[in-house]
């Protein structure tokens, strides 16, 4: 393969757009709209994910997300976070396309409060019946391969694995699965959950992964505009050292320097 | 005799009075929302932004009205 001489030139598509940035963020936990704003700006996301949530009847002027982030220059990825069955979420997606007129959009469905693990069983069905209605979903799973296949063949146009659990900063736990779901999808794959750090972020772009979403580990930063930048550098540098193909690790030194001529 | 002049609806779960005729634009604009912000959803069902102006809110609606907020 022709692999490109610099980031910039380096694109990549989902479900027919295509996006220069590799990294897209969440909009939740952040302290202010501004602070929003500003990782959003530092961390060159050009997708952002949002929920969808009632109106505040008893203060309709209350500030808005629209004001600070707007969705004419910066891809808005509505979410079904906080969904637990298939229905719910496509219910809320609906609205959401509505609200919007994006069909792009990111489904997940949850199993449960305390891990907040994707019920895969749900996941699909919700797939299925959104696929079947014109949505074009990127899918939150499990990392396990064969899952990853049949959200793929259900028509998800992006498979996202967790690395870790939502919100957890632990970094991911199983680089074998993530590998081997990104051999065997024929559509982007994006580490979704789990990042703590920037050193995260770059492995899942070193096992190959098209991209990486996260949230928590910019907005709980305690610079999370200086760690917006960090995750931009670190999802480049992931995805350099990926397309640069890394040396082979062997077992004991291999010296750096020529032995001839040593004095 | 008691007029009717309003009708009870539920919007975002708590009960309201909206004027009886009042279409769905008109209720959006009493409650002091934009309706290009939102979404609208009439018992269970969307209700398309091209037809707020013309669908009139009846009695014992359950509405949801949703819009974007930050999340992962």
């Amino acid at each position: 393969m022709n692999a490109p001489q610099s980031v910039s030139s380096d694109r990549w598509t989902v479900a027919g757009r295509t996006f220069s940035s590799r990294l897209i963020v969440g909009t939740g936990k952040y302290k202010s709209l501004e602070e929003n704003a500003a990782a959003v700006e530092a961390s060159g996301a050009e997708i952002v994910t949002v929920a969808v949530r009632r109106v505040n009847i008893s203060d309709p002027n209350q500030p808005r997300l629209t004001d600070f982030i707007d969705p004419a220059k910066v891809t808005y990825l509505p979410n079904t976070a906080g969904c637990f069955t298939a229905e719910e979420a496509i219910r809320t997606l609906r609205l959401a396309r509505e609200a919007g007129g994006w069909n792009l959009v990111k489904l997940e469905v949850l199993g449960e409060a305390k891990t907040l693990y994707p019920d895969m069983r749900e996941t699909l069905r919700a797939t299925e019946t959104l696929v079947a209605e014109g949505f074009e979903p990127m899918v939150y799973c499990v990392d396990d391969p064969i899952a990853a296949k049949q959200l793929e063949e259900a028509g998800a146009v992006a498979i996202m694995p967790l690395g870790a659990p939502i919100g957890s900063g632990l970094g991911i736990q199983n680089c074998v699965t993530i590998r081997l779901i990104v051999e065997g999808a024929g559509v982007p794959v994006l580490v979704d959950a789990g990042v703590g750090t920037a050193s995260d972020a770059a492995e899942a772009m070193e096992l190959g992964c098209d991209g990486v979403l996260m949230n928590t580990a910019i907005a709980e930063a305690k610079d999370p505009v200086l760690m917006a930048r960090a995750m931009k550098a670190a999802v480049e540098a992931g995805r350099l050292a990926y397309l640069a193909g890394r040396m082979q690790k062997r077992r004991y030194a291999d010296p750096s320097s020529p032995l001839a001529g040593l004095i | 005799m008691e007029l009717k002049e309003s009708l009870a609806i539920h919007v975002n779960g708590d009960p309201r009075r909206v004027t009886v005729g009042v279409t769905i634009a008109e209720m959006l604009s009493e409650l002091g929302l934009d309706p290009r912000k939102v979404a609208v959803e009439r018992n269970l069902a969307i209700v398309p932004r091209a037809t707020f102006g013309e669908v009139r809110v009846a009695e014992g609606d359950a509405f949801e009205i949703v819009h974007f907020v930050g999340g992962g």
